[in-house]
This record gives C-alpha cells, structure tokens and sequence, in this order.
C-alpha cells in the first residue's frame, strides 16, 4: 500500500495499459475485427519496447543524473543475441528438409556447413564465426541477451565512473561506445553478417504454419507484460531509499560520498540495470521488425532515446513511456509517408524530409519551455506545483534537477 | 610520534599546494575520542581544505592522517570509505538534498548497510522511523518531516545537516562555520546541539564569531597560512601575541 501511495501513478498506468491491450488484442486480425493491420500492431509492439527502452533511460538520466547516450546499444546488442538464433534456427529447419531427399542422409557437419553458406554467402563466408558457438541454443542465446550487455554495462561503466568521468564527457564517452560497437558491427568479419544485419527474423522457428496475424499479436502480450515488469521494477527502484540515494546522486554527487554511499557502486549498479533492461526490449523489438543491422545502433539511436524521455518529462516514469510512445508513434506517421505534403506555392513541405526537423525544433522548445515535458500536463490535473527558486537547479550537478522540472 | 588510546584523529605534518599556493604547510593536529575543538583563522586559512584532507576529498602531497585505535592511514581512502569509518563532516554552505523531504534526507544519513543491493531492498523498520523522529526533535524540526528540504530556513537547512551528521553516528564530526548566517537564538541552539554532541564523540568547528566560540567554552585551535599559530584555550589564544598581530588585531 505505501509502495502505491508513493507511486499514485501505477494504478493508471496498469489500467491505461490493460485497456490498451485488450483493445489492440480486439481490434487484430487474429483475434478480433480486423480493423487494425498486423502490421500497425507490429508497430503498436515495437513501441511498447521503445517504451521499455524509454524507462531504463529515465531511471538512468532522470533519476540518477547520468546523461547516457548510448542505452540503444544495449538494445540493439539484445536484438542481436535473439537473432543470432532466430535466425540459425530457422535456417537449419529449412536446411536439413531440404537436405531430407537426397540418396545419403546428410551428417551433421554438412548440415552445418549448409547453416554457415546460407547464413554468412551474404559476407563471402560459410564458416561459423566464434560468436556462434551458442546459436544453436535457444536458452542459451536468451542467457546472452542478459549476459552480453550486462557486461560490456559493467566494464564500460566500472571504467568511467571509477575515473570519476561526468556530465558531459560522460555523454561523449557513451556516444563513443555506440559508435565504436556500430562500426565493429558494419565490418564483414565482426561475424554478424556486417552491414547486412541479421534478418527474418519475424520468422519464427518451427512456425510456418502459423501466420503473423498471430506471432504479431503474440509477441505484442509478450511486449506489454515486459514493459509491465520494467515499470513496476522502475517503480520499486526508485520509491525507497534507493531511490533517495540516486537522486541524490542527481543532485549532489558529492554530498552522497561524504554520507558514506559509494556513489560509484550505485552508479554502476543502475547503468548495467538498466542496459539490461534495454537489452531485453531490444529481444522483443527486433523479432517484430523482423531485422537488425548495425545502422539502429548508431549514436544518433541514442540520442533519440534522450529526446524521447526530454519530451515526456524526465524524473518520472511514465513521462517517459509517455514520451516514447508519442514520439515514435508520430515519427512513424511523418516518415511512412501518410502524412499529407504541405503546399506552399514556392515549396512544398514533405514531412518525410522535415519531420526531423519539426522533432529537433520540438525538443528545443519543450527544453525551453516545458521542461516538464507532456508529463507536465498531469500536474494540471494533480496540481503539482514546482518551487520557486529564482530559477535555481535543485544541486550543483550537471543532471541535477531544474526548478520546473521539481515538486514543491 | 605514537598515537595513543586519548588520539583519535592524528594529521601529523601534511601539506598540500593549489598552483604554487602551499595552502597547508606541514600542518599537524590531534584530538581526543570525546572532545570539542574550534578551529580558528582569518579567511584562506586552510581551515575548509583541512576539512578536505580529512574526509578524503583532497590529496595531501605530504603528511599523514591517523585514525582509530588502529591508527589506519586515512590518505588514498576515497571519501565515502572515511565517512563510513566514523567521520562525517558538515559543510560551511548547508548542502542537504532540497528535492527530497526532510524525512529522507534524515533516513539516508541514519547509519544502516550502505551497499546498493542492501539499500534497494531496504524498508524503514520502526527503529529507524525512531531515530529519524529523535534526531528531528534534536534539530528542531520534528514539524516538517514531510517538507521538502529546499522549503527550509537558511538556519534549518544548517540544523538538517548537522541532523544527518549525527543520524551516522560518526566517531568525528567535523562542522564547518555552522553559524554562519543564522541569527542569535539560532546559534544558540547550534552551541547547545554541538555541545550535546561532543558528549559522546569527537567535534571539531570551524568558526569565525569569537562569541560564538566563546560559548562553546573549548580548546581552541588558531591556524594561519595553513599552520598551527597557537593552541588552548579562547582566552591563552587571544592573548598570544602572534594570534593578535594576524587575526584579533586586524
Ligand atoms: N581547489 C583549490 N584550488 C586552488 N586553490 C584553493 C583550492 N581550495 C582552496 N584553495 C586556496 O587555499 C586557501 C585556503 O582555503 P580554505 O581552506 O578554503 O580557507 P578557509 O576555509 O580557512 O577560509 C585559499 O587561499 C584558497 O583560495
Ligand atoms: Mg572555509
């Protein structure tokens, strides 16, 4: 009860989100009127994962102060590991019936040998690359989408914070990260297929039979209760003295070292969480787009990530599940080409080119203007009020709260 | 020199430069397990960067600093290390986390197991809602537990830090210029809360008001140009020449 008293927001949201996805599960072509296409739910999916993806940024930047721009790549490396084996398994299904009528029954290195020429023929190749070796394996590969980030979280993380590396160079080290992960991945021999991706993967193994009209609705559940889980955890994270601690870390890193708390310790703690979180939104996303390459883990990816939770509102957790789902719902009408042109007699405004820019202008004045975001709009029902300081942050840390942004 | 069982914090010839400025020059100091000191000096002392040496946030290029019974060398410890060893420190502007309420800002300081896996499933047991409400009547501000800290006075904030200082139960506090900009009933509370303190533990203050110090009734330290210029009581220091000439007689 006290956890719901210091979180009045998680009613509504679990109510919102149950109604969502009853509504959606109605509307499908699998199980109701048909009205929505398999491929809108697809993307009704994929954005609850960029809703996922959006709360790991928001406990991360808006409760701990750490600007990371670079969570997308612990995304996109759980989208990776997912489809290391989608893929593999598939491909082998198709192999070895395809192998089942000749004279000689294949062994099983010639069935590999097949997996290897369909897999990597794209990149000039047919052997397994060592990051193969677990492929095969379905709990294995879900094991790494866990694992992998996990760890490159962890080291990456225990590097910086340990040097004591914030604000701003922090950022630019996190962009660095995911460019250098992205350029590693776009070389032929990194062993994923370089530039090509992994792809099929909507595809599931051993389910031919069954249309997408269902894996679409299946997997959009299996995204709603993900994104579900990291809401209540987000929630559990930050309403105790755990969340005090990293707030204050927001605030006023100093002052948490001198209370004997190892701001390190929590900062690490909460960047590999939250990459993790990241990862497994990334596992549910990409099997709906049905491919991955290295181009979703470019910088920009992340920083897309930050202009999502900016706009719905940071420091609170349904501010950015608010901000993701608007801003890539209205980026996907914008740029899929339903959005009418605008005719100016001169010139003709077509959103597929300028709808980055209406989004980068947006940010700019949500910054400026409304740094509460569109969660701002709930205190006009709640009537919470900021305080006035005289335009003062909360702390003399660079993540450090702003004045609109804080409750009085 | 040898610490004793009556040291417990022993700085023994440190000295630190900023850019060519030797801020602290082999400055050495030692106080007893249950003692009250002033420290004072006129401005850029190295009263606050003392402070900074102690607790970890400054590197000394020379010296040590001895602590406990052990006597550990707290020198390469990181801060939050020292301040789990016993010492917590005040700083000389109040610095309490103005976005979380009074409650909060109290029960992060009370002394529990400060490890992230053992914070994230912490829940206040009636113990800690207990010295949360003891340490707020201490400090005056039992009525605003539920306020967010940055609604506070100026000389409320200063109480709420002092009231975390001692939530942690440390062995040492050091508490820079507590009484600055508070008013004189204000201050008086603040001897009595510090007075009460040094009862159990070790308190250093640093301290520009001489009243002030003078109510603390203490043995005073007089730095100047970061070293020990004189030491004793209020009234040996104020009738040393040396202390008249670069601080009383200005
Ligand atoms: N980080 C720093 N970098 C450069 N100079 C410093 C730094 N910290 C303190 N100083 C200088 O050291 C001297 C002592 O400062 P401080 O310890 O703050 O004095 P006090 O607290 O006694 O007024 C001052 O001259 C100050 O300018
Ligand atoms: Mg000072």
């Amino acid at each position: 009860m006290d956890f719901i008293r210091k979180n009045p927001s998680l009613p509504v949201f679990i109510a919102g989100l149950a109604i969502f996805t009853l509504v959606v599960t109605f509307m499908s072509e699998a199980y109701g009127a048909g009205a929505l296409s398999t491929s809108f739910v697809k993307t009704l999916g994929k954005t609850l994962c960029l809703a996922l993806v959006a709360i790991a940024m928001d406990l991360v930047w808006g409760y701990t102060g750490i600007l990371s721009l670079g969570h997308f790549a612990f995304f996109g490396l759980g989208g990776y590991m997912i489809g290391m084996w989608l893929m593999y398994a598939r491909t082998k299904l198709i192999v070895v019936e395809s192998m089942a009528s000749a004279a000689l029954p294949p062994t099983p290195s010639e069935i590999s040998d097949a997996i290897g020429t369909q897999i990597f023929g794209v990149v000039g190749s047919s052997e397994f690359p060592l990051v193969w070796m677990f492929a095969h394996s379905f709990w294995a590969q879900i094991a790494l989408v866990v694992i992998v980030p996990g760890i490159l979280a962890l080291v990456f993380g225990w590097l910086a914070f340990r040097s004591r590396v914030t604000g701003v160079y922090l950022s630019i080290l996190t962009q660095a990260m995911t460019l250098a992960l992205s350029l590693y991945l776009f070389q032929n021999d990194s062993g994923l297929r370089g530039n090509n991706g992994l792809s099929g993967l909507q595809n599931l193994p051993g389910a031919d039979g069954i249309s997408q009209d269902y894996i679409s609705i299946w997997f959009f559940w299996a995204s709603a209760f993900a994104l579900l889980i990291t809401y209540l955890i987000a929630a559990f994270v930050v309403s105790g003295k755990f969340g005090s601690v990293i707030r204050g870390i927001r605030d006023d890193e100093a002052r948490v070292r001198f209370l004997g708390y190892s701001v390190e310790g929590f900062k690490l703690f909460v960047f590999a969480m939250t990459a993790v979180m990241a990862a497994i939104g990334g596992a549910l996303y990409y099997p709906q787009a049905g491919i991955i390459n290295p181009a979703e883990i470019a910088p920009i990816a992340s920083i897309y990530l930050a202009v999502w939770v900016a706009i719905g509102g940071r420091g609170r957790i349904y501010g950015a599940v608010i901000g993701a789902a608007f801003v890539s719902l209205v980026s996907t009408y914008f740029t899929g080409g339903q959005a009418p042109d605008i005719p100016l007699g001169f010139y003709t405004i077509k959103w597929v080119d300028w709808w980055l820019v209406l989004l980068g202008l947006s940010f700019v004045l949500v910054t400026l203007f409304a740094p509460k975001g569109i969660g701002g709009l709930f205190d006009l029902i709640t009537h919470r009020m900021s305080p006035k300081r005289g335009g003062a942050p909360l702390g003399p840390d660079d993540g450090s709260l702003r004045e609109q942004e804080a409750e009085k | 020199m040898t610490s004793n069982a009556s040291t417990l914090l022993e700085v023994s010839g440190i000295s630190v430069t900023f850019d060519g400025f030797k801020a602290i020059n082999n400055l050495s100091f030692e106080i007893g397990p249950a003692e009250l000191r002033a420290i004072i000096g006129p401005n850029g002392a190295g009263k606050t960067t003392f402070m900074d040496i102690v607790t970890g946030k400054t590197k000394p290029d020379e010296g040590k600093v001895l602590w406990g019974d052990l006597s550990r060398n707290l020198i390469g410890m990181n801060e939050a290390k020292i301040a789990r060893a016993g010492i917590g420190r005040k700083f000389q502007r109040p610095t309490v986390f103005e976005d979380q309420t009074v409650f909060e800002n109290l029960l992060m300081a009370v002394k529990n197991d400060r490890n992230p896996i053992a914070v994230l499933f912490f829940r206040p047991k009636a113990k800690d809602f207990a010295k949360v409400e003891e340490l707020a009547a201490e400090i005056g501000l039992s009525d605003q537990l539920e306020r967010k800290s940055g609604e506070l006075s100026h000389g409320q904030k200063q109480w709420l830090e002092i009231g975390m200082l001692l939530a942690q139960d440390p062995k040492l506090l050091l508490v820079d210029e507590p009484a600055a900009g508070m008013t004189l009933g204000e201050r008086e509370h603040t001897t009595d809360i510090l007075k009460e303190a040094a009862k159990t533990r070790a308190v250093v203050v640093v301290e520009h008001d001489m009243e002030f110090v003078r109510r603390l009734e203490c043995k005073v330290t007089v730095l100047h140009e970061g070293s020990v210029l004189a030491e004793g009581s209020l009234d040996h220091v104020t009738q040393n020449q040396d202390v008249i000439d670069v601080y009383l007689g200005r």
